[in-house]
């Protein structure tokens, strides 16, 4: 191994990312999985959020729809490094007011809980429209019949709507996961020590950029296509009971 | 108010002469277009009432009252005696009185409305065991049975999408026997149908007529209707034109606009 490696001068590249110190493979292991952390928090966040305000949307009343219509424009209008600093700081800023009006002094926030109420702040506004849109495909008639037997709303909504709009959702759900992920980049910006912080900065000490910087890409590659099988389940779940285009029994 | 009585020695035990529903001057609009213009209706227990009349007519309508699928713009209904309470705006005022009358009544639709990620057996099982609240096991055993019931008793572990247009509908019939409903309610069930599809249907309403079920069912199976109906309501512009029994409704309709209506469709 170490042969092969030394032949092909890699071995200063492994040496370089090996786990333990002074290779730095373990503070990219610790920044991805910070970045994972804030990625499931925010794309959880976001479906939450996504999920009310979809209803919101569909059924609430005009002011609610309204308030509901800014939230979603402005956060998809501004580009979401800018909305980053915007609520990193505004976050922070409102939290220390309130802790110092009621006489605690400033509190440190931690950069996992930033992180996830910024980016799930801004997974929220394209949840709403993915699942908007997902219930809404949903054909009315199975709605319908659940109403004509008596199912009360709630459970209506457990048991009718969101089954039924899984499969149109998991699609665009997917992508937002995967660009959750990809966003945590931007916290860097903020000082969050996520992968891509922890990559600059063993390269920075290094000197060793292109080693570092590949490796963060191969690392947000493996995500990926992680993410995709567990996705691919997902759908394959929700769709169940719908032939597939390409014909043939299930 | 209109009474009538049918003639059905089969169903003739007790409780016959009980009502099972009664619309008192419904009236339904659409914005400007007035659908239903003061319907009256009361049909007793055993009674298969059968809902005829034109494209348009309003019959869909006057049964998705009865269930408040849609909101009356005025009027009363009452199943089982008891009358869903309404605000003035038709709205109903009880949703809890809704509910528990919905579960008693059976409502099959003309595109089945099946619930497609869930298999014919769940379909069955839904109300009963989430609404009902009844134990899973009793209603996975009488689903299976009322499967059977309908022909389906393979097809239990299968999603609606594979199945046939009239093996849904029967599905869909066997969804609404679960609850075992007081009335079942059926908003033209065979006309999506392809032609060879649409006799397994009728063969198992007929079945649930035979045994005394409740019935009112919107058709344009007129030979049907008259073989099951124990009362035949022709609905024209919103309004009974004419209704009594089958065979006065087919063999000698008073009305012009009904004899015009059943020229123009034999
Ligand atoms: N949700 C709705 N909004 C507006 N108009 C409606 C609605 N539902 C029905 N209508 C109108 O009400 C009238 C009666 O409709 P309905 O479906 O009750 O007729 P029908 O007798 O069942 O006809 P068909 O035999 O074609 O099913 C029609 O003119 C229809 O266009
Ligand atoms: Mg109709």
């Amino acid at each position: 191994m170490s042969d092969l490696l030394n032949m092909l001068g890699l071995a200063q590249s492994a040496e370089l990312l090996s786990l333990s110190p002074p290779g730095w493979g373990g503070n990219l292991l610790r920044g991805l999985l910070n970045s994972l952390q804030i990625a499931f928090g925010a794309f959880g966040m976001g479906l939450v959020i996504g999920l009310f305000g979809a209803y919101g949307k569909l059924y609430g009343g005009p002011i609610l729809r309204d308030l509901l219509a800014v939230y979603t424009t402005v956060i998809r209008a501004v580009p979401e490094l800018v909305l980053i600093l915007i609520l990193y700081y505004l976050g922070s800023d409102l939290i220390n007011k309130v802790s110092e009006a009621m006489g605690y002094g400033r509190v440190e926030i931690s950069g996992v809980v930033a992180g996830i109420w910024v980016l799930g702040v801004v997974q929220g506004a394209y949840s709403i429209e993915v699942l908007r849109g997902a219930i809404q495909a949903v054909p009315p008639g199975q709605i319908e019949a659940a109403r004509a037997f008596g199912m009360p709303p709630l459970m209506l909504m457990r048991r009718v709507t969101i089954p039924a709009m899984m499969s149109f959702a998991t699609p665009g759900l997917a992508n937002l996961w995967l660009i959750a992920t990809k966003d945590t980049a931007l916290l860097a910006i903020v000082g969050f020590s996520e992968l891509t912080l922890e990559t600059r900065q063993a390269a920075a000490s290094t000197r060793a950029y292109f080693t570092f910087f590949l490796a963060a890409g191969a690392l947000y590659l493996i995500v990926t296509l992680f993410s995709q099988v567990i996705f691919g389940r997902i759908e394959r779940w929700a769709r169940r009971g719908q032939p597939s285009l390409r014909g043939g029994p299930r | 108010m209109d009474s009538f009585s049918g003639g059905d020695p089969a169903s003739a035990s007790s409780g016959r002469d009980k009502e099972a529903v009664r619309i008192e001057e419904l009236h339904k609009s659409f914005g400007e277009l007035e659908v239903l213009k003061g319907v009256n209706l009361t049909a007793r227990k055993g009674d298969v009432v059968a809902i005829i009349g034109g494209s348009g007519s309003g019959k869909s309508t006057m049964l998705r009252c009865i269930n408040f699928l849609e909101a009356p713009t005025s009027g009363r209904i009452y199943v089982g005696g008891e009358h869903i309470a309404m605000r003035d705006d038709g709205t109903p005022s009880n949703r809890r009185q809704l509910e528990r009358i919905r579960t008693r009544l059976g409502m099959v639709f003309q595109s089945f409305n099946l619930w497609t990620h869930r298999t014919l057996l769940e379909n069955v099982i839904e109300v009963p065991v989430h609404v009902l609240k009844q134990p899973r096991a009793e209603a996975i055993e009488k689903a299976q049975s009322l499967l059977k019931r309908v022909g389906l008793g393979d097809k239990a572990d299968v999603y609606p999408a594979y199945l046939s247009g009239g093996q849904q509908q029967r599905a869909a019939i066997a969804r609404a026997l679960a609850v075992d409903p007081d009335v079942m309610l059926f908003d033209e069930p065979t006309s999506a149908l392809d032609p060879e599809l649409v006799g397994e249907v009728l063969t198992v309403i007929r079945d649930l007529a035979a045994e005394g079920r409740t019935m009112l069912l919107v058709t344009h199976e007129m030979k049907f209707a008259r073989e099951v109906a124990d009362h035949v309501v022709y609905l024209y512009q919103g309004r009974i034109e004419e209704q009594g029994a089958p065979e006065q409704i087919f063999d000698a309709p008073k009305s012009e606009r009904l004899q015009q209506f059943l020229m123009s469709i034999n």
